[in-house]
């Protein structure tokens, strides 16, 4: 098999796996939103990148976690609703991003950004989606129960003595962190389906938070092996075959939900 | 007043966003003392409990609880998204300092054993609340604070709850800060009666309490002749703002 195939499977392969679990959240706390909008701000990052010449990936990276930031802050002054922030933040990082771009010299393919470039994953992008994801899959593992406590009951847990701001906080990084590093597989416009989609199919078939992040991974896993196939044999962009999978798989879990019984 | 207090609020006034919520309460709870806040909706009645537990902060006044205080809360409603597949033996093993075999044990203590491994989005209104409930008492509570606990319970559910929350007093030795907007169910167990409405209106014993001008005016005449339970006397009243009127009939 050609290298390139084998790297663009690993680096979709290591995105699916710990988007499970972390879209299961994302799908609890109905923070689709908020993908959406760290998405629109790693366009940001990719312009700050270019720009400065730092690497992309780390200024992505720092785009992400600095809208995070950004938003937990204005969420606490309680001016304007979560959701109207969301607008705003995501709407100005694009503009921002888009302004930004039209000042660098490069010929910018700005295509491959939106919908993904899996096909180019490099060597030195793989290890960082690697590094990037071990400690993002280190952190969800150790703060699972954490997670659950504050996803059922925000108060109840503060009164029980979690420090709920900052497992919230902790979540919020750790979304970021993965929507920074799936940019390369599906792109800026379509991030936050592989969050949601997975999840979605696993909810047919779980009857413990536990099963439903596992069958999220394995669906989301199922979704590359079958985009990437998909681009390989009809030329297809990667990016939206990997979605268009997944949508395939929603569709076909709903399906076998309804005939099975109960 | 020696006896060794649980939560002791003094002074304590609440303000949001300009508005008066809370003005000049004192609360004082003890062990093994029930105290019930009653008063109508948007009387502050949540928002004083939010201040004992440390979820609010006060704008002005003083809060003293004793060190160390465990807490048990229950909250007013469990929303639980119908995307989470959680069973009720999950939920209760994810309480914060759960130990082993505590979970079994809390469930027999609410009667709802047979719930165990139950999905949390199928109970009824009345089984979640017991499961809340056993949540509360997995924190082993020196102090359980319990908001509207029979709210979705029907009539029959209702009185066996507030039998059931008189025994854990009794069992647990716990002090119990209760809020709630009926009367009827509340009173027999009450040690002290707070009837709320933005400013302590008046307070005492269940029987001292039901006679007052004030909380007759607050629940209205009819209700409170039904009940009945509570007399107590009011040296105001209130407009349909909430605001104090000085009533110059009865006192």
């Amino acid at each position: 098999m050609a290298d390139f195939i084998f790297r663009a499977l690993l680096a979709g392969l290591m995105v699916a796996l710990i988007a499970g679990p972390l879209g299961c959240f994302v799908v609890w706390r109905r923070m689709s939103y908020f993908g959406d909008t760290l998405a629109h701000s790693a366009l940001l990052g990719v312009a700050l990148g270019l720009l400065t010449d730092i690497s992309l990936e780390l200024t992505v990276i720092i785009a992400c976690l600095g809208l995070a930031f950004l938003l937990v802050f204005l969420e606490n002054r309680r001016e304007l609703s979560t959701d109207t922030l969301l607008g705003i933040l995501a709407h100005s990082a694009l503009a921002l991003g888009l302004v930004l771009i039209s000042f660098t010299d490069s010929q910018v393919n700005l295509v491959a950004y939106l919908f993904g470039d899996l096909l180019t994953v490099s060597a030195e992008n793989l290890w960082w989606i690697a590094g990037t994801l071990a400690v993002v899959t280190l952190m969800v593992i150790m703060n699972w129960n954490r997670l659950l406590t504050i996803t059922l009951h925000e108060e109840l847990a503060q009164v029980e003595g979690l420090d709920v701001v900052r497992v919230r906080l902790l979540l919020m990084v750790l979304i970021a962190l993965i929507v920074a590093v799936s940019m390369k597989v599906v792109g800026v416009l379509l991030i936050t389906s592989l969050l949601i989609i997975p999840p979605s199919c696993a909810r047919f078939f779980a009857r413990t938070p536990e099963s439903m992040a596992i069958i999220a991974s394995l669906v989301g896993s199922a979704a590359v092996c079958m985009g990437l196939s998909a681009s390989w044999l009809w030329d297809t962009p990667t990016g939206p075959s990997i979605v268009l999978s997944a949508s395939l798989l929603f569709i076909a879990s709903r399906l076998l939900k309804n005939s099975a019984p109960g | 007043m020696n006896t060794p207090f649980l939560i002791n609020a003094q002074g304590i006034s609440l303000q949001l966003q300009q508005k008066q919520i809370l003005h000049n309460i004192s609360l004082h709870i003890n062990e093994q003392q029930i105290v019930t806040l009653i008063g109508p909706n948007g009387a502050g009645k949540t928002s004083l409990a939010r201040i004992v537990l440390g979820l609010t902060r006060h704008s002005s006044g003083k809060v003293e609880r004793r060190k160390g205080l465990r807490v048990g809360y229950m909250p007013q409603r469990l929303h639980v998204e119908p995307t989470m597949p959680v069973s009720v033996e999950k939920f209760l093993t994810l309480a914060v300092n759960a130990r082993k075999g505590e979970v079994d044990r809390a469930l027999a203590e609410v009667n709802a054993t047979a719930l165990k491994s139950n999905q949390l989005h199928d109970l009824s209104g009345g089984e979640l609340q017991r499961v809340l409930l056993a949540r509360a008492l997995i924190q082993d509570p020196q102090l359980l604070v319990l908001d509207e606990p029979a709210q979705g319970v029907d009539v029959n559910g209702q009185a066996e709850l507030y039998r059931l929350i008189t025994n854990i007093r009794d069992r647990h030795k716990c002090g119990v800060l209760l809020v709630s907007h009926d009367l009827h169910l509340v009173m027999s167990a009450t040690d002290e009666v707070i009837c709320l409405n933005q400013h302590v209106c008046c307070h005492g014993h269940p029987e001292t309490v039901s006679n007052d001008p004030a909380y007759l005016e607050l629940f209205g005449k009819k209700d409170a002749e039904t009940l009945a339970v509570y007399t107590h006397h009011h040296n105001h009243s209130h407009d349909l703002a909430g605001d104090v009127v000085k009533d110059h009939s009865d006192c």
